[in-house]
């Protein structure tokens, strides 16, 4: 087995730098999707990705767009494989990936307990637009599976959230 | 993979289901949550018909005898109280049994691991309509009482050791299964301010051989429609 640490730090930084493609302000790797990169031989790597949602139709634009950028960074070979445990967590989003999502008017998910129990209900969802915390759940599903919608009291604007998961 | 069968072809037939309501749902919101949950169930049944064969191929050229879902998940949708019945007694029931699944170390623990935390909204939005339409007029108390009566006797087939499912080993106690499931069901129909059925879950007159590849009338029709396409234009792509 051929290893090059430093090849597949540099190719994984390329196919994390992939925005997603729902949510093209947040890249694979700020999402927490991007599971590896193995350098297999000359020219030959394999990428593991997890989904968000077990049936994410973005998985499949994912992993076109990354064996895109990898082919163009020189690299003939491209296999892109789904993994799914351990299973993909919001809490896997980076603080830089949360920053973004908000900017968006995407609320982003809450931390789950440390006990990795569900969020505790009490926790409040804060809107994005006017960054007040009354806010209220309209929908558990909104334009995607992975979000929730809900309305703001204070500005009346409805605004997609990040359900945790 | 008699049970990777069994399990994908309830998430492959209640996905079908569910996807009937797309432009039918009483409101927007839940045209969304209806096709998200739909989404959910697909995405399982991909991973777990894949681990039998070709997934298309189960999917789109099986006969109906063939299929190994419970009669449960084919029933058809009726009212939208009476989808939300089979819902609330479908996604306890899975979410129960993934939760074990998850926990042991068989061959469908990673997926379940994450089904499960799917699935939880699935029970959640189920729990959250049996609340709202039980609680809410006599209009709607009525529709959701007829739902929970008209799926009762479809979910004795549920505790069905799922064959390859059956051993100690598999994690799977089936018998408390079900007493976690009639006593979470239980708990959400009578906060609803409803009454459990009182007709048997099985037995009798009661139905229950989908696991056994008998399945009721309505299934045929929805199969039909379901793999029309490809079988019409096999290897269609746009």
């Amino acid at each position: 087995m051929v290893t090059d640490t430093r090849l597949e730090a540099e190719l994984r930084d390329l196919a994390g730098s992939v925005p997603d493609p729902e949510l093209p302000v947040l890249t694979l790797a700020e999402l927490g999707v991007l599971r590896g990169v193995r350098v297999d031989g000359p020219g030959r790597v394999t990428v593991r990705l997890t989904p968000t949602y077990t049936g994410c139709p973005a998985i499949e634009a994912m992993s076109a767009d990354i064996e895109r950028v990898l082919h163009d960074h020189g690299v003939p070979e491209v296999s892109v494989v789904t993994v799914l445990a351990p299973a993909w967590s919001t809490d896997d989003i980076s603080a830089e990936g949360r920053r973004k999502l908000a900017e968006f008017g995407i609320a982003p998910p809450r931390a789950h307990g440390a006990d990795g129990g569900p969020v505790p209900l009490t926790l409040s969802v804060r809107c994005p637009h006017c960054g007040s915390t009354d806010t209220e759940l309209l929908s558990r599903f909104s334009s995607t599976a992975c979000k929730a919608l809900r309305r703001c009291v204070a500005c009346r604007e409805p605004f997609d959230h990040f359900k945790e998961l | 993979m008699s049970a990777a069968l069994a399990l994908g072809d309830d998430a492959l037939v209640l996905s079908h289901r569910l996807g009937e309501w797309a432009g039918h749902a009483p409101v927007l919101e839940e045209e969304v949550a209806l096709a998200n949950i739909a989404l959910d169930l697909l995405g399982q049944a991909r991973v777990l018909l894949s681990l039998v064969g070709d997934e298309d191929e189960l999917a789109y050229l099986r006969e109906e005898r063939a299929f190994r879902n419970l009669q449960l998940v084919e029933q058809p949708n009726g009212d939208f109280a009476h989808t939300i019945a089979r819902q609330l007694y479908f996604s306890v029931y899975q979410h129960l049994l993934y939760e074990r699944l998850a926990a042991g170390d068989g061959e469908f623990t990673g997926l379940a691991a994450k089904a499960v935390k799917e699935v939880a909204y699935h029970r959640d939005h189920a729990e959250q309509w049996v609340l709202r339409l039980g609680d809410g007029t006599e209009e709607s108390r009525g529709r959701m009482r007829s739902g929970l009566d008209a799926l009762w006797r479809f979910t004795g087939e549920m505790f069905q050791p799922v064959e390859g499912l059956d051993s100690p080993e598999s994690g799977v106690d089936w018998a408390a299964l079900r007493s976690s499931w009639l006593v979470a069901v239980t708990d959400v129909v009578e906060r609803a301010g409803l009454t459990l059925p009182a007709g048997p879950q099985s037995g009798g007159w009661a139905a229950g051989a989908g696991r056994q590849g008998l399945h009721t009338e309505p299934f045929g029709r929805m199969i039909a429609e379901m793999q029309h396409l490809h079988r019409s234009h096999p290897g269609a792509s746009w």
